[in-house]
């Protein structure tokens, strides 16, 4: 028997009720059961690790996937994988997906009436250093319409998927930019009753990353579960 | 404890374009040991209507019952080919497959009795705002009867974590996940 530490749960209202019904999307998907407590085995606080050999150092550019460069405005996003501890979670997978400048996704299902970019695929990964660090270079996302209600339009964004150490620490979110008049408007981004909690998925502007006549930085820190303090028997 | 973990969202209806890199539905290497078996369901809504955006992740001990994690200290052995972790997403039906092996029983906490053979899946889909956790669960198999997960679910319930045999060919299995209503998949709260 070894003793390891469980992840801790969320502090309450900080993450997405299952229903939320503006977001008219979660009124028959969310389950209407209570959720049953599960306590943490090794089978929650171990997870799938992906190691250098499964990722591709290039796909942190999204702007040199093609042979030609991606319309709109470059960016530099970037930042830290913490633990609620604000340790670094180093080595962690990273993976991205965006629309293009025009706000279109190159997927089948996404039938908004804008451009596709030749040279824009939208798809990203890396692996945070050894301090937690991450960097892309992208198109900033624009703004698109979808049917959730009358004249709805989604905020730009990107769509971040993380593991952490474990499969307690699993996370898929999206990143939002600053100053964006969409927000308030917007039900996704609006699923959290915790109003603070909801704004720390705005991205800061970033001068540090800026990069002179190329492009602007945003930095977006990211927070997966911490570990209880008192080790159980696994 | 200084920060907060951040808040989840939505995988949408588009996560194919960032997820597909690791699509996994073969989990077996070559020269795995163990039992190989399909498992195959569909993801429905509340109105019993397939769900064609749904992404469903996997996670699982090998047939001895390790785990391919730094802090699995049991005195097993590993398989090189053999990871434990799938990704696989729906189709236009709703229906989603992957081929593993079945897992070796793994310790439960605090002395209890190990557990059941299972799997750990985390559900993804436009519509759910965070993820939704759930097990699968081997038929016949006799150490079910003692899982203290498995025992946490009133009995009515506990058979949505049980995949059943399908007739015709041996290692297929059905297992599904019934988002909402009649027959609701038991979910759990496991943290994140």
């Amino acid at each position: 028997m070894t003793k390891l530490a469980g992840y801790r749960r969320p502090y309450p209202g900080t993450q997405p009720n299952y229903l939320h019904p503006s977001y008219v999307s979660s009124i028959k998907r969310a389950p209407t059961k209570p959720l049953i407590y599960l306590p943490q085995t090794l089978s929650e606080v171990t997870g799938p690790v992906f190691g250098k050999e499964s990722v591709d150092v290039k796909a942190s550019d999204l702007t040199r996937q093609h042979s030609g460069e991606p319309l709109g405005e470059r960016i530099v996003v970037s930042g830290r994988v913490l633990d609620e501890d604000g340790r670094a979670v180093p080595h962690t997978l990273v993976e991205i997906w965006q629309a293009n400048a025009a706000g279109r996704y190159l997927h089948s299902r996404d039938q908004h009436n804008a451009p596709l970019d030749p040279n824009f695929t939208g798809c990203g990964h890396t692996l945070t250093d050894s301090e937690g660090r991450y960097r892309f270079v992208t198109i900033r996302p624009g703004e698109y319409p979808w049917g959730n209600h009358h004249n709805a339009w989604r905020p730009a964004h990107i769509h971040f998927s993380l593991f952490g150490p474990a499969f307690a620490t699993r996370l898929v979110t999206q990143m939002y930019f600053p100053g964006d008049p969409l927000l308030p408007f917007d039900p996704i981004f609006n699923c959290t009753a915790n109003e603070m909690a909801r704004n720390r998925l705005i991205s800061l502007f970033d001068w540090e990353n800026t990069i002179p006549s190329q492009a602007l930085g945003y930095r977006f820190d990211i927070v997966l579960s911490g570990r209880e303090a008192t080790p159980m028997e696994t | 404890m200084s920060l907060r973990a951040t808040t989840s969202q939505t995988v949408g209806p588009f996560f194919s374009i960032g997820l597909s890199r690791l699509k996994q539905v073969d989990l077996v290497g070559a020269g795995v040991s163990g039992e190989r078996v399909t498992i195959a369901g569909r993801m429905l809504d509340g109105d019993g209507k397939p769900v064609p955006d749904g992404v469903v992740e996997t996670w699982q001990a090998n047939a001895q019952g390790k785990y391919a994690h730094p802090e699995d200290n049991q005195n097993k052995s590993l398989e090189a080919g053999f990871m434990g972790y799938g990704r696989i997403m729906t189709d236009d039906n709703g229906k989603f497959q992957f081929t593993t092996i079945k897992p070796g029983q793994v310790p439960a906490p605090n002395g209890k009795t190990p557990q059941a053979p299972h799997i750990a899946v985390s559900v993804f889909a436009r519509g759910l705002g965070r993820r939704l956790v759930t097990r699968i669960y081997f038929p016949d198999e006799p150490s079910n009867s003692g899982d203290f997960v498995l025992n946490l679910v009133e009995s009515a319930r506990r058979e949505t974590l049980i995949a059943k045999k399908t007739t015709g060919e041996s290692g297929m299995l059905e297992w599904n996940i019934i988002l909402q209503g009649p027959g609701e998949t038991v979910f759990f709260d496991c943290g994140l």
